[in-house]
């Protein structure tokens, strides 16, 4: 067993908070401007080159890359040979959050019971917490500042087994389309296909992790990634909506086993400011 | 593409009649933000005759939401927040005067012809562009009800701030027409 004491998570997780929104990852970066060599438009190449100066100022000045400093999404993987003294893991996450909102000058964008009160909880607390048990001692955390622009589009359908991949295709093209300008394209694209309406749309996030340019692992899905990116780019909306060849970077799709009767399908939007930490315990 | 036009508020009536959708747009003055909150309230005041916090004839209104300023900065990040949450109260704000607003996505139908009646225009900023966009900012101090956190309205000093012209007075639409150009068969 290995003890590990929960201010030790508070301090990881608000590193990883702040370091997302002051640094685009690497692959992202290459990926705006591998678009910008192949953009057709001329105010989309315009809109690229705003993107990709735009990350080297956030850098340089330590300004967020996007005054939507997202909800916190926090994704850990626990070692079930890990165990935390201290305090409980969860509330060690969101003093995580409250502390990076504290330090980083990030925006506080959370509002406790949205049904009536919406009030601003003025710490950007809670975080959106998921865990995995995994093996080993090692606890793996990421952290997904996801912006309310491009979660907002997002979209989830509970398809008929006889949709099949056409059906599935369609459905993600109509979302990226009805989406339109809003989500701030470019776009990457987080699928997920099967399992249970809840396990669809946390694939659906979880793939939104993979490094952008790296496809599925299986041949078939990969292809499958491929073709909906094509369609997605025929579209035409372009970057920042104005029109161009170059809608979407990337799609990341992951799939689980699911009921003979169902084809769940979650799409989550992930806008160009596709920013993401990871670290580990 | 033509060069940029040069416009400071107060913005005339003929100025944004001539301004169509695709033109690039550099703003210079003193521009106000307001996300939906910040509207509710400013239709309230309308409606009850009251005083509004910030002129509205001629204006510009900039739809964001910034992150705190850091010390010694005069905003922190400082980009577009989607524009159609406010869709139902942008009527009568043009009907009041107000004149551009900034954003970024789709307006409603209603907008739409807001836009035609009152000669305003709608411009879109780089959505995701907040850090760059805040070095355009030069002052930044809370107008009214710092109450509402990120939603407060925010006088900003601006200096060749850059937009693009998407809906124009005479119903032109950049989004729909950039989307036409390059839509392809897959
Ligand atoms: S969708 Fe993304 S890039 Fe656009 S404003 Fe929201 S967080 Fe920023």
């Amino acid at each position: 067993m290995r003890e590990i004491d929960s201010s030790e998570v508070t301090a990881l997780v608000s590193r990883l908070y702040q370091e997302a929104n002051f640094a685009l990852p690497p692959d992202v970066i290459a990926a705006l401007k591998s678009a910008l060599a192949r953009e057709e438009s001329p105010l989309g190449r315009e809109v690229l080159e705003t993107l990709l100066e735009n990350a080297a100022i956030a850098t340089s000045d330590r300004v967020p890359l996007c005054q939507d400093t997202g909800l916190a999404v926090v994704i850990a993987r626990i070692g079930q040979e890990a165990c935390f003294r201290g305090g409980s893991f969860a509330e060690a996450v969101d003093a995580g959050v409250a502390l990076a909102q504290e330090q980083g000058y990030l925006r506080a964008s959370v509002v406790s019971s949205p049904c009536f009160d919406r009030n601003n909880t003025g710490n950007n607390a809670p975080a959106i917490l998921h865990t995995e048990i995994v093996d080993g001692d090692e606890v793996s955390i990421s952290v997904l500042p996801k912006g309310a622009g491009s979660e907002n589009m997002s979209r989830l359908a509970m398809l008929k087994p006889a949709d099949g991949i056409s059906g599935l295709i369609d459905f993600v093209v109509e979302t990226v389309e009805l989406a339109g300008a809003n989500p701030c394209p470019p776009i990457f694209l987080g699928v997920g296909v099967g399992g249970t309406m809840d396990r669809a749309a946390l694939l659906s996030k979880v793939a939104l992790l993979r490094p952008a340019g790296t496809p599925n692992a299986d041949k078939r899905l990969a292809e499958l990634e491929n073709d909906i990116l094509a369609r997605v780019n025929a579209l035409g909306i372009g970057p920042g909506g104005f029109g161009g060849t170059v809608t979407c970077l990337g799609v990341a799709l992951e799939e689980f086993p699911c009921h003979i009767a169902s084809l769940p399908v979650a799409v989550n939007i992930q806008c160009n400011s596709a920013r993401r930490a990871t670290g580990s315990l | 593409m033509s060069d940029p036009v040069k416009i400071s508020p107060p913005v005339s009536e003929e100025k944004t009649r001539a301004l169509r959708a695709g033109d690039k747009v550099l703003i210079t003055g003193v521009i106000y933000t307001a996300r939906d909150a910040a509207h509710r309230r400013l239709i309230e005041l309308i409606e009850q005759g009251e005083e509004l916090p910030l002129p509205l004839e001629g204006q510009i209104v900039y739809y964001v939401g910034p992150t705190p300023a850091s010390p010694g900065k005069a905003t922190g990040s400082a980009g577009p927040t989607t524009s159609s949450r406010v869709d139902p109260y942008t009527p009568q704000l043009l009907a009041q005067g107000l004149r551009v607003m900034i954003g970024k996505g789709d307006r409603s139908p209603e907008v739409a012809l807001a836009l035609s009646e009152y000669g305003a225009v709608y411009l879109a900023a780089v959505g995701g562009a907040g850090a760059l966009l805040a070095r355009k900012i030069t002052s930044g101090v809370i107008a009214a009800w710092p109450e509402l956190g990120p939603e407060a309205i925010y006088r900003f000093e601006v200096c060749d701030f850059p937009a693009t012209v998407v809906m124009d007075s005479a119903g032109g639409n950049l989004y729909a027409t950039g989307r036409a150009a390059y839509k392809r068969q897959p």
